[in-house]
């Protein structure tokens, strides 16, 4: 069963796509206030892992369990892990015909029935704290793609999510506007967050990870401190995936 | 020493954009002669309108009769006759509508005219008591004012059972069939009671079923109450109604019907409820499948024969359903169009947050899928107002039906009636049509205001 402190657990999950088998067996604890980086080469199943813990995917074997609550069918219980899980995507997905504000508050006042004013001070709270209260009345196709990843994120926050799931947040940004959204994790990271993180920001990795996971053909290859993970890798996928990513 | 190297030593300046040079006679050059295509289209444009607008003008107004009170007047004009209008005037509004009765179409035209002005204005406040009075209340009120309410209802539910008719012998106060509301009542109690049980047994919360069912119940009452009542007014009959007056109620109904139902049948074609998804792809195929004449005969001339013994449904309200039901076909496909233009992204966002499949529809995927086909629906909409004239062939009188019945007249018969008829009747629909379409361009622009992708 659940163990206390334990925010997500994977238990022998297993996926596949018509024949394909794109989850083998994960096994996977994440506890509170942990910081885990998910790491591998491209079609490795990553972002497939990150999104069956809040159903975006399904699984078909084994069994996940969210903040004590395991995914089944059951759509309410799906509902209330979504609700505490926060997500934030590769392309940003922001909701392209509302202002930045009604995309920070659409999901209190509608999934968590606070009232619109306290909404708006919660969503200018994280609005600052993500570094850009000055644009709240803008669209989303007004901003840098830096400003609207810091959004998305603020976007996840305002419904006090207990887990937040990243997946490849900065790569789809040009260079010089990876650090501010890199900043902004760190911060989140420092108040104690507990983040999943498919990332290939290694030195991101270095910084706030308290556990690099390496996966490679749908399987969780090899797991570790950061430290670890970089200096002796053990398996050898990880040795040649390292070598390729750190010249 | 190469010249690649460079280091700027000074900032360039901000300067302002170049005007425009040349005022009327550089826009002209720039525009309609800046190369031997341009300067044909335009010489072939220019010789076009020549061609069309003198002899348009001269019909419309310079050799047009403008007063007179008979056909006299028309005889040896080239024009338009007007003054036939004018005669006939009456009857291509209202039809046959008795003259003494011509106020209550006046105040339902004159009440629609408020409240649509009301919804489609962005400024005016109160835009959800504007659509529930419009959607709600208005449909009610113009179905009393225009027939005359006072329907005569006969059985509820149980009254099939027992013959509760019979028992009270027809008896009515204010017009009400008291058999019929002694059965509403006690069948109302009986459904509620039934869903209170059904949903406990079934391990839901009964007294929620309960309160639900009593509330959608009091709604009915309320309505068929009102329908029932006597409030005095004449009846008429809709066999009555004619000319603009049948134009606008199908084709307002058609309208305001057909979107809301093809944006149910769009999301159930996209469903992942097999029952749900066949029914709304069997649906839509079906009326996509059928003229519009064909299910107007249907359902005039075809359905009375497979409907139980006595059971009629009035003439025009199986048009309206008729075109109702094809024109949501039409839309479903529209409204599909926008919605696969929707990145998955959106869902998948909405859902992350916690957003349920209905807020996540309402909220993040069809403002937008609407917006991106407004031009579709808009021609959907433009498409059925015209396409009202059909009902013409079963034997409801629109504008246009109502036109072509004054040709008929001997006494407006002269070489232009048939002309100035039709030439009236399109610049009717054209004022609708083009109203409409430029109202939606209106919307198009303020939709996408400041919303770069
Ligand atoms: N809907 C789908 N249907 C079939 N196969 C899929 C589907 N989605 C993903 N896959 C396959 O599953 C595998 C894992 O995909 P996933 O997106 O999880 O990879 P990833 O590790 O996130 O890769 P990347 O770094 O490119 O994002 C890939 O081989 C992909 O082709
Ligand atoms: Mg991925």
């Amino acid at each position: 069963m659940a163990e206390a402190g334990n925010v997500v657990e994977m238990i022998g999950v297993n996926k596949w796509y018509g024949q394909f088998h794109v989850l083998r067996d994960i096994n996977m604890k994440v506890a509170r206030g942990e910081r885990i980086v998910i790491c591998g080469p491209s079609g490795s199943g990553k972002s497939t892992m990150i999104r069956c813990i809040n159903r975006l995917e399904e699984h078909q074997a084994g069994r996940i369990i969210v903040d004590g609550t395991e995914l089944t069918n059951d759509l309410k219980k799906i509902d209330e892990i979504r609700r505490d899980v926060g997500m934030v995507f590769q392309h940003f997905n922001l909701f392209p015909h509302l202002t930045i504000l009604e995309n920070l508050t659409l999901a209190p006042i509608y999934v968590r029935q606070i009232p619109k004013k306290e909404a708006e001070e919660i969503a200018m709270h994280y609005l600052t704290r993500v570094k850009i209260p000055e644009q709240a009345s803008k669209y989303p196709g007004q901003l840098s793609g830096g400003q609207q990843q810091r959004v998305a994120i603020a976007r996840a926050l305002c419904m006090k999510p207990k887990l937040m799931l990243f997946d490849e947040p900065t790569s789809a940004l040009d260079p010089e506007m990876v650090k501010e959204v890199l900043d902004t994790m760190v911060q989140l990271a420092k108040d104690g967050m507990t983040m999943l993180c498919v990332t290939h920001e290694m030195g991101f990795a270095r910084q706030v990870a308290n556990r690099v996971v390496f996966m490679d053909a749908g399987q969780i290859i090899e797991a570790n401190s950061p430290d670890e993970f970089f200096s002796h890798p053990q398996h050898e996928r990880t040795k040649l995936f390292l070598s390729q990513i750190l010249h | 020493m190469s010249d690649i190297a460079f280091v700027r030593k000074e900032i360039a300046p901000m300067a302002p954009p170049p005007l425009a040079v040349g005022g009327i006679l550089g826009w002209m050059r720039k525009n309609l002669f800046s190369g031997w295509f341009n300067i044909a289209m335009t010489v072939m444009s220019l010789a076009l309108i020549a061609l069309i607008l003198p002899p348009l003008l001269r019909f419309f107004f310079f050799d047009a009769v403008w007063a007179g009170d008979s056909r006299e007047a028309c005889l040896g004009a080239s024009g338009a006759c007007w003054p036939f209008i004018k005669a006939k005037f009456g009857q291509l509004v209202y039809g046959f509508y008795p003259i003494a009765e011509r106020w209550r179409p006046d105040i339902v035209f004159a009440l629609g005219a408020i409240l649509l002005a009301g919804l489609l204005i962005p400024r005016v406040p109160f835009k959800r008591w504007n659509s529930i009075l419009f959607f709600g209340v208005f449909p009610i009120v113009a179905l009393i004012f225009l027939g005359g309410g006072n329907f005569s209802l006969n059985q509820f539910i149980i009254g099939r059972i027992i013959p509760l008719a019979a028992m009270l012998q027809g008896a009515e106060l204010f017009g009400l069939t008291l058999s019929f509301w002694l059965d509403f009542v006690v069948s109302s109690v009986l459904i509620t009671a039934v869903a209170y049980f059904v949903a406990n047994a079934l391990g839901a919360d009964g007294r929620f079923a309960a309160r639900a069912a009593a509330a959608l119940l009091i709604g009915l009452g309320a309505v068929l109450l009102t329908l029932d009542f006597d409030f005095g007014l004449v009846p008429v009959e809709t066999r009555q109604w004619g000319g603009l007056l049948v134009t606008l109620v199908v084709s307002v109904t058609g309208i305001v019907t057909s979107l809301p139902l093809g944006i149910l049948l769009a999301l159930g074609r996209r469903s992942h409820l097999p029952i749900v998804r066949v029914f709304s792809v069997c649906f839509i195929e079906f009326w996509r499948g059928v003229p519009l004449i064909t299910v107007l005969f249907f359902a005039t001339y075809m359905l009375p024969l497979f409907l139980p013994g006595g059971l009629t449904i009035d003439g025009l309200l199986r048009a309206l359903i008729g075109v109702a039901l094809f024109s949501a076909a039409y839309m479903a496909e529209v409204v599909r169009g926008g919605l696969q233009a929707i990145p998955k992204g959106q869902t998948e966002a909405a859902n992350a947050l916690g957003l349920g499949y209905w807020q996540t529809m309402n909220k993040v995927v069809m403002p937008q899928a609407l917006a991106l086909v407004i031009p579709g629906i808009v021609g959907n909409f433009i498409g059925l107002f015209k396409d009202t004239t059909l009902v013409l062939i079963v034997a409801l009188f629109d504008l246009l039906g109502q036109i072509r019945a004054a040709f008929s007249d001997p006494s407006w018969a002269t070489p232009t009636t048939l002309f100035t008829g039709f030439a009236f009747a399109g610049v009717v629909y054209f004022i609708f049509c083009f109203g409409m379409s430029r109202y939606s361009m209106f919307v198009e622009r303020r939709t996408s205001a400041g919303r770069r992708r």
